[in-house]
């Protein structure tokens, strides 16, 4: 069963007509010092051409049933907005999606029953316990008034955190706080469970965590996760990756399948005598063998199987092998030409900052 | 719409409303400093106007202490109503008005949810205006609770909706600040809380101050508590209701259109 379906799905963002008195006061008024706020060419355009962007364009994919698919790309990229429109937070300019079987747009009640949402930014109530918390959603969600007790204990335990129940959450650590989400999201059963970017800002040590528990819940749940990332090393723990940038799907595929567009792994060796194994290695292989500090490299496909057999046929004594797979950075650069990095840097960001910051006192 | 819509919108408005009251009266010194603004304008500008008033006595023989009492009820009760607005703009801005907005419940709902807890809110600093009425002498009655109760929670009411609607209609906390200043102080000099709404004053001040809403709620608790009353009550009571619902109706509608 495909437990997420999109066909052609866009979202276009155009300005309102109040917005756009706006900007053009702004164009006004302002200095030509400020124009230093623009801060990449991309930003530019989204801010000075006032005629709307496409956020999203065309995409069509599907998701199957206990799948844990990824989203991955750059900030901008459009993953927000795609995970906002299939939790009926936006509505698609055109095209259309299902989740669990309902449409979006004219299902919207049903849709939203199905499915536990993560988001990017905290979203829990920080002068609640944790418990409250769980309560709150629950009551919203209409989980029936005797079962609710059960239900919050059983994913309290699951995402280990029965003993901070009664603490006010703001006390929590940020993987606590995210823990909490993921708990709060899996009340009401959902068939689907999404994560924007559920380790966002998140140690890697924690980061790991949190993934154990997603690969946990998935095996005693069966649910479906769909989530967004765009740590590259992270998108390997999905089934699936799509891989967006400015709005569209250009790959799609497992993290296998991935790799596979680039088949040649990286063989780094140290030898006793490296100029002599440079040589060797150029004559019976045909590859190019450069130096790199203190030993020599190169490339070459099915790097594990070639291992043994150069060992066995190389004249010299080894000291060192190691073998570099090409990881997603690899391969986003390959297919986009660019690095994933951090791009866009949200105007109300620095002021969100201050808010958390003065929050956790 | 489906039928989950419908089902759950009680326990989702009681939620919402048992939560903004959880973090209420969790934050103590809020509570205690609502006592602070009513306790300014009571003791100091009260009792220093009163000294001036010494001889002339108002409307019907009551002093102006007494008559700016219900003046200062009202003046806590829509500042606590309307402010109760920001607490959207700050669910907005922390992140937890996503986890309201996603869940299966209608935008209707949530504004209902908040505009009752708000109310109740304002009700609540409202009646701790009360704790200053052995300090100027005003004598209580018990019978009067429920009037009293009834009209403050008209007032209570009409202010957060007028809050709930400045927060949906805008995005910024700075801007929510200004907006609010600019409609709660002319509503509450307008209102007849600090001069009495007479014959006398100048025609184009007698206008705005019948277009203002407040003054019907200031009319109506002071006719309870001194029994000075311009307007019938059950003319007060018909504007102020009809004045709330339709702020609220209006609030609803640009909720339900954002995004």
């Amino acid at each position: 069963m495909k437990i997420i379906e999109t066909k052609n799905l866009t979202k276009k963002f155009t300005p309102s007509l109040c917005s756009k008195c706006w900007r053009t006061l702004q164009g006004l008024f302002r200095a030509p010092s400020l124009k230093l706020w623009s801060v990449s060419d991309k930003n530019k355009t989204f801010l000075d051409k006032g005629a709307g962007f496409t956020a999203v364009d065309n995409i069509s994919f599907q998701v199957e049933e206990g799948e844990i698919f990824g989203f991955l790309g750059p900030n901008g990229a459009g993953k927000t907005t795609t995970i906002s429109m299939l939790c009926t937070l936006l509505k698609p300019s055109s095209g259309e999606a299902y989740v669990n079987g309902y449409n979006v747009v004219s299902e919207e009640a049903k849709v939203r029953q199905s499915i536990g949402i993560i988001f990017q930014d905290p979203s829990l109530d920080e002068r609640l316990t944790a418990w409250e918390n769980l309560k709150f959603h629950s009551l919203i969600y209409g989980i029936r008034k005797e079962l609710i007790g059960a239900r919050a204990q059983e994913v309290l335990n699951l995402i280990g955190l029965s003993e901070w129940r009664n603490e006010i959450v703001r006390k929590f650590s940020g993987g606590m706080k995210r823990r909490l989400e993921i708990a709060r999201g899996l009340l009401h059963y959902p068939k689907v469970l999404f994560l924007d970017e559920p380790t966002l800002g998140l140690d890697p040590q924690t980061r790991r965590h949190i993934w154990d528990y997603i690969h946990e819940l998935r095996e005693k749940k069966k649910i479906t996760i769909f989530l967004t990332t765009h740590y590259l090393d992270e998108a390997e723990n999905c089934d699936r990756i799509a891989v967006i940038d400015f709005g569209q799907i250009i790959a799609l595929d497992t993290p296998q399948g991935l790799r596979k567009l680039l088949p040649e792994d990286a063989i780094f060796l140290k030898t006793v005598n490296d100029e002599k194994a440079k040589i060797e290695i150029e004559e019976k292989y045909k590859v190019t063998v450069n130096f790199n500090n203190g030993g020599i490299f190169f490339s070459i496909k099915n790097g594990e199987e070639f291992i043994p057999e150069l060992l066995k046929n190389l004249s010299l004594t080894v000291k060192s092998v190691n073998l570099k797979r090409p990881t997603l950075d690899d391969i986003f650069l390959k297919l986009t030409g660019r690095e994933i990095r951090e791009e866009k840097i949200k105007k109300d960001d620095w002021f969100r900052g201050i808010l958390r910051s003065h929050s956790r006192r | 719409m489906d039928a989950i819509w419908r089902r759950m919108n009680l326990e989702a408005i009681y939620i919402l409303w048992l939560r903004d009251l959880t973090r209420y009266f969790r934050d103590w010194v809020r509570v205690i400093l609502s006592l602070f603004r009513p306790t300014l304008w009571l003791l100091i500008f009260g009792t220093g106007v009163n000294n001036l008033f010494q001889m002339q006595k108002m409307n019907s023989g009551t002093d102006y202490l007494h008559f700016l009492f219900p003046g200062i009820i009202t003046l806590n009760l829509i500042f606590a109503s309307l402010y109760s607005g920001i607490s959207i703009i700050w669910d907005r801005e922390f992140g937890f008005l996503k986890e309201i907005l996603v869940a299966p419940i209608s935008r209707t709902s949530i504004a209902l949810g908040r505009t009752l807890s708000g109310t109740t809110v304002s009700l609540i600093e409202g009646f701790f205006v009360f704790l200053l009425a052995p300090f100027i002498g005003v004598k209580l009655m018990a019978s009067k609770f429920i009037p009293l109760a009834v009209i403050m929670f008209l007032i209570a009411f009409t202010g957060t909706a007028l809050g709930v609607l400045i927060a949906v209609s805008i995005p910024s906390f700075e801007a929510f600040g200004i907006v609010a200043n600019f409609v709660v102080m002319p509503m509450f000099f307008l209102s007849g809380a600090v001069f009495p709404v007479s014959s006398n004053l100048p025609g184009w001040l007698k206008y705005l101050v019948y277009l203002n809403p407040l003054t019907y709620g200031v009319d109506t608790l002071r006719s309870i508590l001194v029994g000075v009353q311009v307007f019938p009550i059950w003319f007060n009571l018909l504007i102020l209701s009809l004045f709330g619902w339709l702020v609220l109706f209006f609030a609803v509608l640009v909720f339900n259109k954002k995004r």
